[in-house]
């Protein structure tokens, strides 16, 4: 099979992802604090301008009118709240910016490279293989945050691969396997026969479900080539 | 000294009891000292299809905890003499069962007898853990379809990773047992082959149990059904399931659709 018999169509990427927010904490009296912003905006005039912007309400606790009514005051402001974060309340009305829970305290880039030691930070990882000669059992699951995974055997269904290179597998696969976990674009999952739950290289996957009934079954190589993860026949 | 031999599956519902109270029966019938101890502790079984629920005095929570000696707990089966039952407590749960206390009374049983044969409980927490932790050799119970095909490769890489032997850098020897088997429904097409099973568990075959109404019955009047129906086609292949158990070479002959016999007669070694 050549790779233009592969579907053309790009697999959905889904990533969890952390983004830093500034947060407005409004305390009481309320109007005397709208008005010290106005000051602080008067200073420095589109300081929020495309900024994203929580709301803390932890302070203030106010009602739920009272947040609506808040919120319309910051938006004639210019300034666009997307989420709010206050502890104790459950659900907003649907003309509200979402809730959010689980914030931290954000820590920026400085204060994790003095941490560092310079010598530790410059070292290279060293790639190694790991090569195992026992099948995969179901439930079992193999990380491999070094290099790429070798398998002689069979992974079975119900287990997973996760490898920082590439992954290799001589036997059927039949698990899931996650080929440039740690963000490598290059890295390859090859298997002798092919009954994967699911394939993964460097966060773009692809389910048993997605894959066309013509690789099932065979050996096949996947990768990734401009965000699209193929699966291609070997032989 | 014993060999200590676990019936296991992952799955509920596939024969685990029925096969340890088989497989024990034929094992006892060849003249070897068999005991075949219940850690299904809070849903024990094995007692009814071995028909000695009436005789429960001890169960194998006393002896771990020191209350009963062995010797008061182990029941004898009244047709075949080397035979023996350790029921599990029914009032208790598996929180009750230590590993020191379970390691305590295999090996007392190791000394007395030539199989102990650990009748395990579905699923793989504490009971399931504890019923293969001493053990030498393992019987995978697997029915041909593909939930308790991959429940069995889970309870394989348990028995890989979990047990003594596995820890102390041994291995437990493992076998498939293949039960349910419906030849019928195999010529269909409509059950997974005994090839893909193995395929998939890459683990020897110790024998195929086919689909009979008979392991059914003999459960029912608490007897296995080597012992009650020695005929029948399920209880002859569970005969030759304990002679290759024994290291003998038995040829294992795919179980056939008696309809279709001469279309689909072939053989196979066992593995």
């Amino acid at each position: 099979m050549n790779s233009a018999d592969t579907v053309q169509k790009k697999s959905i990427r889904f990533r969890a992802r952390s983004f830093v927010a500034f947060a407005l904490a409004p305390e009481a009296p309320l109007g005397e604090w709208l008005r010290g912003l106005d000051r602080w905006t008067e200073n420095s005039p589109g300081f929020f301008t495309g900024r994203p912007v929580l709301l803390d309400l932890n302070i203030l606790k106010p009602t739920a009118s009272e947040i609506a009514a808040l919120v319309s005051q910051l938006a004639e402001r210019g300034i666009r709240v997307y989420a709010i974060e206050a502890n104790g309340i459950d659900t907003l009305g649907p003309n509200l910016p979402p809730l959010l829970r689980g914030s931290k305290p954000a820590q920026t880039d400085e204060g994790k490279s003095k941490s560092a030691s310079p010598s530790e930070a410059r070292k290279p990882a060293e790639a190694s293989s790991l090569i195992i000669q026992t099948p995969i059992r179901s439930g079992q699951s193999i990380f491999h945050p070094d290099g790429d995974v070798i398998v002689l055997g069979s992974v079975g269904s119900g287990s997973e691969i996760i490898a920082a290179g590439s992954i290799h597998v001589y036997g059927t696969l039949r698990g899931r396997a996650f080929a440039g976990a740690n963000g490598n674009a290059q890295a390859r999952i090859f298997c002798r026969k092919n009954e994967a739950e699911l394939l993964a290289v460097d966060g773009w996957y692809r389910t048993a479900d997605d894959m066309e009934p013509t690789s099932r079954g065979r050996p096949v190589q996947s990768f990734l080539e401009n965000g699209v993860l193929w699966v291609t026949a070997l032989d | 000294m014993a060999k200590v031999l676990v019936v296991t599956s992952g799955k509920g519902g596939v024969g685990k009891t029925t096969s340890t109270a088989a497989l024990g029966a034929a094992l006892a019938q060849t003249g070897k000292k068999v005991a075949v101890i219940d850690f299904d502790v809070g849903l024990r079984n094995l007692d009814l299809v071995m028909g000695a629920e009436r005789r429960v005095v001890f169960d194998l929570i006393n002896v771990t905890q020191g209350v009963a000696k062995l010797q008061q707990a182990l029941i004898r089966d009244k047709r075949v003499d080397t035979l023996f039952l350790l029921p599990a407590s029914q009032t208790r749960d598996k929180d009750a069962l230590t590993e020191e206390g379970v390691a305590a009374v295999i090996a007392e049983l190791r000394e007395k007898f030539d199989y102990v044969i650990c009748d395990s409980p579905a699923g793989i927490e504490r009971g399931a853990q504890l019923a293969m932790r001493f053990a030498d050799e393992a019987v995978i119970v697997t029915n041909p379809e593909v939930s308790s095909v991959r429940d069995s490769d889970r309870i394989i890489g348990l028995l890989d990773s979990k047990t003594l032997r596995a820890e102390q850098g041994n291995s437990v020897t493992k076998h498939i047992l293949v039960t349910r088997y419906d030849a019928a429904r195999a010529a269909r097409g409509e059950m997974l082959s005994i090839d893909d099973v193995l395929d998939i568990l890459s683990t020897p075959l110790l024998g195929i149990i086919p689909e009979s109404e008979g392991v059914l019955r003999s459960s029912n009047v608490g007897s296995p059904v080597t012992l009650n129906e020695p005929t029948n086609a399920a209880a002859r292949a569970y005969v030759d399931a304990a002679k290759r158990l024994l290291g003998q070479d038995v040829p294992l002959v795919l179980p056939v659709d008696k309809r279709r016999f001469f279309d689909r007669l072939f053989g196979r070694r066992a593995a």
